[in-house]
């Protein structure tokens, strides 16, 4: 009798398509992957309906691929779906492990969130200001639209996560490791991160590094670089110190900072603090005006630090009333 | 009943624990609503130590070193100075008052600075009134 073959599913939640492009980028691995599995649910990719999904029996599905955060009640309601439908379900790339860019509206609230949108938007036309609201009553029935959250939630939040693989999008290398784990069922213990290094960007990078002293913030294209020394050094800002390795040092290499989407480090709970522990101690002065001077020139520290980790964070998001 | 702010501090082991050990000995009065960790230095305090403190439940944090210059290690209480400037402007990103997180140098032989500095603190985040950190993580857990 011939194997049966691998039954997977891939879903976006509030995400930006990144990770399935990701997923595409794997060049002509995906057509081994179609080769050993029935893909039964794609919104990007493939047809089908939410329905076909509940048709399911529980458990048919030996894989799902969740991407992006839980936003609204639609993000939420598929996710208990894939997840009852699934025997793996993994939570893949920065937004379903962290919250991701999308989890930086923590630091608004929804009420700010919808006035900015849907009030006082600029190409908006006047006097036709709409906030949608879940349901509305016209002549023909009841029309119904997903909640929008108070906020942004990860994955693991709203459900529960056997693997999380990490990244903005995830290395091409890490999905085939990720996919070829879950076929040879060789899989790690559930809960952990797949497709990452367990120490710093900084053990990956090869740039050289030697003492830092930093008087002065750069952003990237202020600085003529020198391309072999650490970009902390130079007074560039770079996440690594407080990032897990793994997606080998993209950013760096291209002379920018590390953006941080590979998430903290095993144990870490926080990742901002302890970025912002590494970076504030660098700062070559004892002086508090100036310290405050010389990080004044950093336009967002929180949306920085936390750039693809607002709800996973200790505080989760703005507690501004 | 008036509210009672629940205060972390992280003391320095080598002069602020000493000098609130001082403020005790010495039997100097001031109210009981820090709780004391002792760590070997300011620089010792990462500032997700602060973040975790706020986050299950702190109405302030202290954290207190020896003054500049006089660190046991030379040069950890800078440290400590520069990473409480740049926690301190990110909590009030995050929307917590400044005057919740706050540090402060005090030596071995200033026990009655101590108490002052705790009396203060109380004083100041009393009218501030519970931290809100706790509460709205819950409710974001229930409500959606």
């Amino acid at each position: 009798m011939a194997k049966k073959k691998l039954q997977i599913a891939l879903y976006w939640g509030a995400a930006c398509g990144g990770c399935d492009v990701a997923v595409l980028d794997t060049d002509e691995f995906i057509l081994d992957v179609a080769a050993a599995a029935d893909i039964r649910f794609w919104p990007i990719a493939v047809d089908g309906k939410y329905a076909d999904v509940e048709r399911m029996a529980d458990g048919e599905l030996d894989l799902t691929l969740y991407h992006g955060a839980v936003r609204n009640s639609e993000n939420e309601h598929v996710a208990k779906l894939l997840r009852r439908k699934s025997k793996t379900l993994v939570a893949f790339g920065s937004c379903a492990h962290l919250g991701g860019i999308p989890g930086l509206a923590n630091l608004a609230s929804k009420e700010e969130i919808f006035g900015r949108v849907y009030l006082r938007n600029p190409s908006l036309e006047l006097g036709n200001e709409t906030i949608p609201q879940p349901r509305t009553d016209i002549a023909a029935g009841q029309l119904e639209l997903p909640a929008f959250y108070r906020r942004v939630y990860r994955l693991q939040d709203v459900v529960e996560v056997d693997y999380f693989v990490p990244g903005c999008p995830p290395a091409p290398a890490q999905i085939k490791a990720v996919l070829l784990a879950v076929v040879t069922g060789n899989l790690p213990p559930r809960g952990a991160v797949v497709g990452a290094s367990e120490r710093a960007q900084c053990d990956d990078c090869p740039r050289v590094k030697s003492e830092k002293k930093v008087r002065q913030f750069f952003r990237p294209y202020e600085l003529k670089q020198d391309p072999y020394r650490c970009l902390m050094e130079q007074g560039i800002l770079c996440a690594g110190p407080a990032t897990r390795a793994g997606c080998g040092v993209r950013c760096p290499n291209t002379g920018v900072g590390c953006r941080g989407c590979y998430g903290p480090l095993p144990d870490v709970v926080d990742q901002g603090a302890k970025w912002l522990s590494a970076v504030a101690s660098i700062i070559d002065s004892n002086d508090p005006q100036e310290i405050d001077a010389i990080l004044a020139r950093v336009a967002d520290m929180v949306g920085t630090a936390y750039r693809f980790g607002m709800p996973a964070s200790l505080l989760q998001r703005s507690m501004a009333k | 009943m008036s509210f009672e702010p629940r205060i972390v501090g992280f003391l320095c082991n080598w002069c602020s624990y000493t000098g609130a050990d001082l403020a005790g000995t010495s039997r100097i009065q001031y109210p009981p609503n820090v709780r004391v960790i002792r760590v070997n230095c300011s620089a010792r305090i990462d500032p997700s130590f602060v973040v975790k403190a706020l986050a299950i439940g702190a109405d302030g944090v202290l954290l207190c070193g020896c003054h500049p210059g006089d660190c046991h290690y030379s040069t950890g209480n800078y440290k400590a100075l520069r990473r409480y400037r740049l926690l301190s402007s990110m909590l009030g990103g995050l929307g917590i008052e400044r005057d919740r997180v706050r540090l402060e140098w005090v030596s071995a032989s200033e026990g009655q600075r101590f108490a002052e500095v705790v009396t203060d603190m109380t004083e100041r985040l009393r009218p501030l009134g519970p931290s809100r950190v706790l509460s709205t993580l819950k409710t974001d857990r229930l409500e959606r």
